[in-house]
Protein backbone atom coordinates (compact mmCIF):
# COMPACT_ATOMS: atom_id res chain seq x y z
CA UNK A 1 0.00 0.00 0.00
CA UNK A 2 1.12 3.58 -0.50
CA UNK A 3 1.63 5.40 2.59
CA UNK A 4 3.42 8.27 4.43
CA UNK A 5 4.74 8.62 7.69
CA UNK A 6 6.59 11.70 8.93
CA UNK A 7 10.12 10.60 10.26
CA UNK A 8 12.11 13.08 12.02
CA UNK A 9 9.95 16.16 10.89
CA UNK A 10 10.28 14.84 7.49
CA UNK A 11 7.68 12.86 5.34
CA UNK A 12 8.80 9.92 4.11
CA UNK A 13 6.10 8.24 1.14
CA UNK A 14 6.26 4.93 -0.14
CA UNK A 15 4.54 2.03 -1.62
CA UNK A 16 5.06 -0.68 0.50
CA UNK A 17 4.11 -4.46 1.19
CA UNK A 18 1.10 -4.65 4.07
CA UNK A 19 2.80 -6.73 5.94
CA UNK A 20 5.70 -4.53 5.95
CA UNK A 21 6.70 -3.42 10.09
CA UNK A 22 7.39 -0.65 11.29
CA UNK A 23 10.72 -1.01 12.11
CA UNK A 24 11.68 -1.85 8.45
CA UNK A 25 9.96 1.35 7.41
CA UNK A 26 12.03 2.85 9.38
CA UNK A 27 15.33 1.16 8.91
CA UNK A 28 15.34 0.56 5.21
CA UNK A 29 12.83 3.08 3.27
CA UNK A 30 13.60 5.91 5.77
CA UNK A 31 17.11 4.78 5.84
CA UNK A 32 17.89 5.54 9.60
CA UNK A 33 19.60 2.85 10.91
CA UNK A 34 20.00 3.74 14.52
CA UNK A 35 16.83 1.96 15.71
CA UNK A 36 18.11 -1.90 16.29
CA UNK A 37 16.08 -5.29 15.88
CA UNK A 38 17.06 -6.99 18.86
CA UNK A 39 14.64 -9.31 20.11
CA UNK A 40 11.72 -9.16 17.60
CA UNK A 41 9.35 -10.44 19.83
CA UNK A 42 8.06 -7.00 22.04
CA UNK A 43 10.57 -7.80 24.57
CA UNK A 44 13.85 -6.80 24.54
CA UNK A 45 12.59 -3.00 23.29
CA UNK A 46 15.71 -2.35 21.12
CA UNK A 47 13.65 -0.87 18.74
CA UNK A 48 11.90 1.35 20.74
CA UNK A 49 10.66 4.75 18.86
CA UNK A 50 8.33 7.43 19.71
CA UNK A 51 4.90 7.20 17.49
CA UNK A 52 2.80 10.23 17.97
CA UNK A 53 5.16 11.15 20.82
CA UNK A 54 4.88 8.17 22.65
CA UNK A 55 6.86 4.98 23.04
CA UNK A 56 6.08 1.43 21.17
CA UNK A 57 8.38 -1.19 20.01
CA UNK A 58 8.34 -1.07 16.38
CA UNK A 59 9.06 -4.19 15.82
CA UNK A 60 5.15 -5.09 16.69
CA UNK A 61 3.47 -2.47 14.52
CA UNK A 62 2.70 -2.78 11.18
CA UNK A 63 3.92 0.32 9.28
CA UNK A 64 0.74 0.39 7.43
CA UNK A 65 -0.54 1.55 11.13
CA UNK A 66 1.21 4.42 11.30
CA UNK A 67 0.24 6.09 8.00
CA UNK A 68 -0.68 9.50 8.33
CA UNK A 69 1.61 9.56 12.09
CA UNK A 70 4.67 11.16 13.15
CA UNK A 71 7.83 9.07 14.00
CA UNK A 72 11.01 10.25 16.01
CA UNK A 73 13.59 8.16 16.23
CA UNK A 74 16.80 8.77 18.07
CA UNK A 75 18.34 10.15 15.26
CA UNK A 76 15.44 13.18 15.48
CA UNK A 77 17.04 14.35 19.16
CA UNK A 78 19.52 16.16 18.68
CA UNK A 79 19.40 19.84 17.13
CA UNK A 80 19.98 20.82 13.40
CA UNK A 81 23.54 21.85 14.61
CA UNK A 82 24.36 18.78 16.21
CA UNK A 83 23.82 19.72 19.96
CA UNK A 84 22.97 16.70 21.70
CA UNK A 85 19.22 15.95 23.00
CA UNK A 86 19.57 16.46 27.52
CA UNK A 87 18.51 12.79 27.35
CA UNK A 88 21.65 12.00 25.30
CA UNK A 89 23.92 14.66 26.75
CA UNK A 90 22.88 12.97 30.41
CA UNK A 91 23.66 9.18 28.60
CA UNK A 92 26.95 10.09 27.84
CA UNK A 93 27.83 12.09 30.97
CA UNK A 94 26.87 9.37 33.04
CA UNK A 95 27.89 6.76 30.80
CA UNK A 96 24.63 5.46 30.54
CA UNK A 97 25.57 2.65 27.49
CA UNK A 98 28.59 -0.16 27.14
CA UNK A 99 27.84 -2.13 24.05
CA UNK A 100 25.83 0.43 22.61
CA UNK A 101 22.83 -1.82 21.38
CA UNK A 102 20.21 -0.71 23.39
CA UNK A 103 20.87 2.77 24.06
CA UNK A 104 18.71 4.21 20.90
CA UNK A 105 15.63 2.48 22.26
CA UNK A 106 16.84 2.96 25.72
CA UNK A 107 17.02 6.70 25.34
CA UNK A 108 13.97 6.66 23.44
CA UNK A 109 11.72 5.08 25.75
CA UNK A 110 13.32 7.11 28.67
CA UNK A 111 12.40 10.64 26.25
CA UNK A 112 8.65 8.81 26.90
CA UNK A 113 8.68 8.82 30.28
CA UNK A 114 9.86 12.04 31.12
CA UNK A 115 7.45 13.05 29.09
CA UNK A 116 4.92 12.03 31.11
CA UNK A 117 6.29 12.24 34.63
CA UNK A 118 8.77 14.89 34.03
CA UNK A 119 10.33 14.10 37.91
CA UNK A 120 10.18 10.08 38.71
CA UNK A 121 11.30 8.53 41.63
CA UNK A 122 14.23 6.02 40.83
CA UNK A 123 11.89 2.98 41.58
CA UNK A 124 9.93 4.58 39.01
CA UNK A 125 12.31 5.24 36.38
CA UNK A 126 13.36 1.55 36.72
CA UNK A 127 9.78 0.65 36.28
CA UNK A 128 9.52 3.14 33.60
CA UNK A 129 12.26 1.26 31.54
CA UNK A 130 10.69 -2.14 31.87
CA UNK A 131 10.16 -2.91 28.27
CA UNK A 132 14.17 -2.30 27.75
CA UNK A 133 16.77 -4.72 27.98
CA UNK A 134 20.44 -4.64 28.33
CA UNK A 135 22.17 -7.68 28.04
CA UNK A 136 25.35 -5.64 29.65
CA UNK A 137 23.17 -5.31 32.43
CA UNK A 138 24.27 -1.60 32.28
CA UNK A 139 20.78 -0.27 34.09
CA UNK A 140 22.56 1.14 36.86
CA UNK A 141 24.40 4.10 34.85
CA UNK A 142 20.98 3.88 32.38
CA UNK A 143 18.94 4.87 35.39
CA UNK A 144 21.22 7.69 36.97
CA UNK A 145 21.20 9.14 33.37
CA UNK A 146 17.27 9.37 32.61
CA UNK A 147 17.42 10.85 36.56
CA UNK A 148 19.59 13.38 35.62
CA UNK A 149 17.98 14.00 32.61
CA UNK A 150 15.24 14.55 34.47
CA UNK A 151 16.79 17.01 37.00
CA UNK A 152 18.61 19.11 33.98
CA UNK A 153 14.86 19.84 32.97
CA UNK A 154 13.49 19.50 29.52
CA UNK A 155 14.44 22.27 27.73
CA UNK A 156 16.13 21.27 24.79
CA UNK A 157 17.53 21.46 20.89
CA UNK A 158 16.23 19.61 18.19
CA UNK A 159 13.40 18.84 16.11
CA UNK A 160 10.78 20.03 19.34
CA UNK A 161 8.94 17.02 18.15
CA UNK A 162 9.99 15.29 21.58
CA UNK A 163 10.10 17.95 24.51
CA UNK B 1 10.41 -12.26 11.41
CA UNK B 2 7.51 -10.95 9.17
CA UNK B 3 4.23 -11.95 9.00
CA UNK B 4 2.93 -14.31 6.35
CA UNK B 5 1.82 -12.18 3.61
CA UNK B 6 -1.99 -10.87 4.40
CA UNK B 7 -4.30 -7.73 2.98
CA UNK B 8 -4.63 -4.70 4.95
CA UNK B 9 -7.76 -2.82 5.31
CA UNK B 10 -8.37 -0.02 7.47
CA UNK B 11 -11.56 0.89 8.45
CA UNK B 12 -12.98 4.57 9.43
CA UNK B 13 -16.34 2.81 11.33
CA UNK B 14 -17.94 0.04 13.41
CA UNK B 15 -20.20 -0.20 10.33
CA UNK B 16 -17.20 -0.64 7.48
CA UNK B 17 -15.49 -2.90 10.03
CA UNK B 18 -18.54 -5.23 10.18
CA UNK B 19 -18.88 -4.95 6.59
CA UNK B 20 -15.21 -5.97 5.70
CA UNK B 21 -15.67 -8.67 8.32
CA UNK B 22 -18.73 -10.20 6.38
CA UNK B 23 -17.13 -9.53 3.12
CA UNK B 24 -14.13 -11.48 4.24
CA UNK B 25 -14.87 -14.41 6.36
CA UNK B 26 -13.54 -16.62 8.44
CA UNK B 27 -10.09 -15.43 6.18
CA UNK B 28 -10.08 -12.11 8.17
CA UNK B 29 -9.25 -10.86 11.63
CA UNK B 30 -9.77 -7.64 13.40
CA UNK B 31 -6.48 -5.79 14.61
CA UNK B 32 -6.56 -3.34 17.60
CA UNK B 33 -2.93 -2.69 18.92
CA UNK B 34 -1.87 -5.85 16.93
CA UNK B 35 -0.18 -6.76 20.58
CA UNK B 36 -1.38 -10.30 21.10
CA UNK B 37 -2.13 -10.82 16.57
CA UNK B 38 0.66 -9.61 15.39
CA UNK B 39 3.54 -11.33 17.61
CA UNK B 40 1.29 -14.69 16.56
CA UNK B 41 1.30 -13.63 12.89
CA UNK B 42 5.26 -14.15 12.78
CA UNK B 43 5.27 -17.16 14.20
CA UNK B 44 2.61 -18.36 11.22
CA UNK B 45 0.58 -19.49 14.69
CA UNK B 46 -2.11 -17.21 12.93
CA UNK B 47 -2.35 -16.87 9.27
CA UNK B 48 -5.24 -14.56 8.58
CA UNK B 49 -5.30 -13.79 4.55
CA UNK B 50 -6.99 -10.02 5.54
CA UNK B 51 -6.99 -7.81 8.41
CA UNK B 52 -9.35 -5.40 9.23
CA UNK B 53 -7.73 -2.54 11.24
CA UNK B 54 -10.52 -1.19 13.34
CA UNK B 55 -7.16 0.70 15.42
CA UNK B 56 -8.27 4.26 14.37
CA UNK B 57 -11.99 3.82 16.02
CA UNK B 58 -11.29 6.74 18.29
CA UNK B 59 -15.05 6.79 19.14
CA UNK B 60 -14.49 3.18 20.90
CA UNK B 61 -11.78 4.88 23.20
CA UNK B 62 -13.61 5.92 26.21
CA UNK B 63 -14.31 5.14 29.93
CA UNK B 64 -17.38 6.81 31.27
CA UNK B 65 -19.45 6.78 34.47
CA UNK B 66 -22.60 4.83 33.10
CA UNK B 67 -24.02 5.30 36.60
CA UNK B 68 -24.92 1.55 37.79
CA UNK B 69 -21.73 0.65 35.61
CA UNK B 70 -18.35 2.45 34.18
CA UNK B 71 -18.46 1.79 30.04
CA UNK B 72 -15.18 1.42 28.74
CA UNK B 73 -14.56 1.47 24.47
CA UNK B 74 -13.48 -1.44 23.70
CA UNK B 75 -10.32 0.39 22.07
CA UNK B 76 -9.48 1.91 25.06
CA UNK B 77 -5.76 1.26 25.38
CA UNK B 78 -3.72 -0.45 28.43
CA UNK B 79 -2.71 3.13 29.38
CA UNK B 80 -5.14 5.06 29.22
CA UNK B 81 -7.17 3.21 32.35
CA UNK B 82 -4.11 2.96 34.11
CA UNK B 83 -3.89 6.50 34.11
CA UNK B 84 -7.92 6.88 34.32
CA UNK B 85 -8.41 8.84 37.23
CA UNK B 86 -12.41 7.46 37.10
CA UNK B 87 -10.96 3.95 36.76
CA UNK B 88 -8.66 4.69 39.75
CA UNK B 89 -11.83 5.99 41.68
CA UNK B 90 -14.39 3.27 41.05
CA UNK B 91 -12.35 0.27 39.64
CA UNK B 92 -8.79 0.46 41.01
CA UNK B 93 -8.15 -3.42 40.43
CA UNK B 94 -8.78 -2.93 36.62
CA UNK B 95 -6.21 0.43 36.59
CA UNK B 96 -3.94 -1.58 38.48
CA UNK B 97 -4.21 -4.48 36.24
CA UNK B 98 -3.80 -2.67 33.09
CA UNK B 99 -0.81 -1.06 34.83
CA UNK B 100 0.48 -4.39 35.10
CA UNK B 101 0.43 -5.71 31.11
CA UNK B 102 3.62 -5.77 29.58
CA UNK B 103 5.70 -2.25 30.00
CA UNK B 104 4.84 1.08 29.01
CA UNK B 105 5.30 0.48 25.01
CA UNK B 106 3.19 -2.30 24.85
CA UNK B 107 0.71 -0.50 27.23
CA UNK B 108 0.60 2.27 24.47
CA UNK B 109 -0.63 0.24 22.47
CA UNK B 110 -2.41 -2.68 23.08
CA UNK B 111 -6.42 -2.81 24.01
CA UNK B 112 -8.86 -3.90 26.48
CA UNK B 113 -10.85 -5.28 23.58
CA UNK B 114 -8.19 -7.05 22.07
CA UNK B 115 -7.02 -8.34 25.19
CA UNK B 116 -10.09 -9.71 26.00
CA UNK B 117 -10.87 -10.75 22.66
CA UNK B 118 -7.60 -12.87 22.30
CA UNK B 119 -8.31 -14.55 25.46
CA UNK B 120 -4.90 -15.77 26.20
CA UNK B 121 -5.18 -17.09 30.29
CA UNK B 122 -2.05 -15.79 30.77
CA UNK B 123 -3.28 -12.36 30.39
CA UNK B 124 -3.91 -9.90 33.48
CA UNK B 125 -7.48 -8.19 32.11
CA UNK B 126 -9.55 -11.21 31.74
CA UNK B 127 -9.09 -12.47 35.55
CA UNK B 128 -9.76 -8.70 36.59
CA UNK B 129 -13.03 -8.26 34.23
CA UNK B 130 -14.07 -12.24 35.81
CA UNK B 131 -13.09 -10.81 38.98
CA UNK B 132 -15.57 -7.61 38.64
CA UNK B 133 -18.47 -9.36 37.13
CA UNK B 134 -18.29 -7.40 33.36
CA UNK B 135 -20.44 -7.72 30.83
CA UNK B 136 -19.07 -7.51 27.35
CA UNK B 137 -20.68 -6.03 24.67
CA UNK B 138 -20.34 -7.84 20.68
CA UNK B 139 -21.92 -5.73 18.27
CA UNK B 140 -22.71 -7.44 14.78
CA UNK B 141 -24.72 -6.43 11.76
CA UNK B 142 -27.40 -7.68 13.28
CA UNK B 143 -26.86 -5.35 16.13
CA UNK B 144 -25.59 -5.80 19.52
CA UNK B 145 -25.52 -8.09 22.40
CA UNK B 146 -24.39 -8.51 25.71
CA UNK B 147 -22.24 -11.55 26.84
CA UNK B 148 -21.54 -11.70 30.70
CA UNK B 149 -17.76 -12.00 31.41
CA UNK B 150 -18.42 -15.69 32.87
CA UNK B 151 -19.75 -16.89 29.56
CA UNK B 152 -17.02 -15.04 27.26
CA UNK B 153 -14.13 -17.30 27.45
CA UNK B 154 -14.35 -20.19 26.67
CA UNK B 155 -11.31 -21.84 25.73
CA UNK B 156 -7.93 -21.50 24.24
CA UNK B 157 -7.90 -18.37 22.55
CA UNK B 158 -11.27 -19.18 22.25
CA UNK B 159 -14.56 -16.28 22.88
CA UNK B 160 -17.90 -17.11 22.63
CA UNK B 161 -17.85 -14.03 19.61
CA UNK B 162 -19.44 -15.18 16.80
CA UNK B 163 -18.06 -14.91 13.46
CA UNK B 164 -17.53 -11.25 12.05
CA UNK B 165 -18.93 -9.97 15.25
CA UNK B 166 -16.94 -6.89 17.12
CA UNK B 167 -16.08 -6.21 20.89
CA UNK B 168 -17.37 -2.73 21.43
CA UNK B 169 -17.79 -2.17 24.80
CA UNK B 170 -16.78 -3.51 28.26
CA UNK B 171 -19.26 -2.73 31.15
CA UNK B 172 -18.32 -3.21 34.59
CA UNK B 173 -20.49 -2.64 37.43
CA UNK B 174 -19.50 -0.63 40.45
CA UNK B 175 -18.49 -3.13 42.89
CA UNK B 176 -20.46 -3.39 45.81
CA UNK B 177 -17.27 -4.89 48.25
CA UNK B 178 -14.48 -2.52 48.35
CA UNK B 179 -11.43 -4.41 48.71
CA UNK B 180 -9.51 -5.63 45.70
CA UNK B 181 -5.92 -6.70 44.82
CA UNK B 182 -4.29 -7.81 42.21
CA UNK B 183 -1.17 -10.45 42.49
CA UNK B 184 1.27 -10.74 39.62
CA UNK B 185 4.04 -13.58 40.02
CA UNK B 186 6.88 -13.15 37.24
CA UNK B 187 10.34 -13.88 36.81
CA UNK B 188 11.02 -10.99 35.41
CA UNK B 189 9.01 -7.43 35.34
CA UNK B 190 7.55 -7.45 31.45
CA UNK B 191 6.74 -11.19 31.68
CA UNK B 192 3.46 -12.98 31.64
CA UNK B 193 1.90 -14.25 34.86
CA UNK B 194 3.67 -17.60 35.83
CA UNK B 195 0.13 -17.62 38.28
CA UNK B 196 -1.68 -13.85 38.95
CA UNK B 197 -4.96 -13.12 40.83
CA UNK B 198 -7.41 -10.56 40.91
CA UNK B 199 -9.74 -9.85 44.15
CA UNK B 200 -12.58 -7.56 44.24
CA UNK B 201 -14.59 -7.79 47.48
CA UNK B 202 -15.30 -12.10 47.69
CA UNK B 203 -14.83 -12.65 44.01
CA UNK B 204 -11.74 -14.46 43.18
CA UNK B 205 -10.01 -14.75 39.54
CA UNK B 206 -7.38 -16.62 38.04
CA UNK B 207 -3.94 -16.30 35.32
CA UNK B 208 -2.52 -18.97 34.36
CA UNK B 209 -4.16 -21.68 36.08
CA UNK B 210 -6.37 -23.27 33.15
CA UNK B 211 -6.96 -23.38 29.47
CA UNK B 212 -8.92 -20.20 30.11
CA UNK B 213 -9.03 -17.83 31.92
CA UNK B 214 -10.78 -18.58 35.40
CA UNK B 215 -12.74 -17.91 38.96
CA UNK B 216 -11.74 -19.01 42.02
CA UNK B 217 -15.01 -21.21 42.56
CA UNK B 218 -14.04 -22.95 45.50
CA UNK B 219 -12.60 -20.66 47.17
CA UNK B 220 -15.52 -18.36 46.66
CA UNK B 221 -17.64 -20.80 47.45
CA UNK B 222 -15.60 -21.18 51.01
CA UNK B 223 -16.08 -17.55 51.82
CA UNK B 224 -19.19 -17.14 51.51
CA UNK B 225 -19.33 -20.41 54.12
CA UNK B 226 -17.71 -17.91 56.15
CA UNK B 227 -14.09 -19.58 56.06
CA UNK B 228 -10.86 -17.83 56.90
CA UNK B 229 -8.53 -16.31 54.37
CA UNK B 230 -6.71 -19.24 55.27
CA UNK B 231 -9.17 -21.84 55.08
CA UNK B 232 -11.29 -20.38 51.78
CA UNK B 233 -6.64 -19.76 50.08
CA UNK B 234 -6.16 -23.29 51.05
CA UNK B 235 -8.74 -24.52 48.04
CA UNK B 236 -7.27 -22.23 45.57
CA UNK B 237 -6.22 -25.10 42.83
CA UNK B 238 -9.47 -26.89 43.32
CA UNK B 239 -10.55 -27.02 39.66
CA UNK B 240 -7.97 -25.90 38.12
CA UNK B 241 -5.64 -27.60 35.51
CA UNK B 242 -2.56 -25.29 35.40
CA UNK B 243 -0.50 -26.20 32.36
CA UNK B 244 3.25 -27.40 33.16
CA UNK B 245 5.90 -25.10 31.15
CA UNK B 246 9.49 -24.04 31.06
CA UNK B 247 8.57 -21.93 34.26
CA UNK B 248 6.61 -23.89 36.54
CA UNK B 249 5.01 -27.24 37.19
CA UNK B 250 1.51 -27.72 37.55
CA UNK B 251 2.29 -28.59 41.17
CA UNK B 252 4.05 -25.29 41.59
CA UNK B 253 1.24 -23.37 40.07
CA UNK B 254 -1.07 -24.36 42.72
CA UNK B 255 0.89 -23.76 45.50
CA UNK B 256 1.79 -20.14 43.99
CA UNK B 257 -2.77 -19.93 43.52
CA UNK B 258 -2.68 -20.75 47.14
CA UNK B 259 -0.27 -18.19 48.10
CA UNK B 260 -1.07 -15.37 46.12
CA UNK B 261 -5.04 -16.13 47.13
CA UNK B 262 -4.14 -15.56 50.58
CA UNK B 263 -1.99 -12.71 49.79
CA UNK B 264 -4.81 -11.04 47.51
CA UNK B 265 -7.59 -11.44 49.86
CA UNK B 266 -5.16 -10.33 52.69
CA UNK B 267 -4.73 -7.40 50.71
CA UNK B 268 -8.12 -6.75 49.39
CA UNK B 269 -9.48 -7.15 53.25
CA UNK B 270 -7.24 -4.60 54.30
CA UNK B 271 -8.14 -2.07 51.97
CA UNK B 272 -11.70 -2.67 52.97
CA UNK B 273 -11.11 -1.55 56.36
CA UNK B 274 -7.99 0.03 56.64
CA UNK B 275 -6.58 -0.24 60.17
CA UNK B 276 -8.61 -3.41 61.09
CA UNK B 277 -6.16 -5.70 59.71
Amino acid sequence: MKMTVTVNGEPVTADVEDRMLLVHYVRDVAGLTATNIGCDTTSCGACTVLLDGESVKSCTILAAQADGSEVVTVEGLAGADGELHPMQSAFRAEHGLQCGFCTPGMVMAAVSLLRENPAPTEEQVRSGLEGNLCRCTGYHNIVRAVLAAAEAGTAEPGTGVAR
Amino acid sequence: MIPATFSYRRATSVDEALGLADEFGEDAKFLAGGHSLLPLMKLRLAVPEVLIDVGRLRDLSYIRDAGDHIAIGALTRHHDIEHSALAARELPLLACAAGHVGDPQVRHRGTIGGSLAHADPASDLPAAVLALDATLVATGLSGAREIAAGDFFLGLFETALEPGELLTEIRVPKPAAAGWSFQKFTKRAIDWAIVGVAVQGDSVGLVSMASTPMRAIAVEEALAGGASVAEAASRAAEGTSPAADINASRGYREHLARVLVARALDESRSRAAPGAA
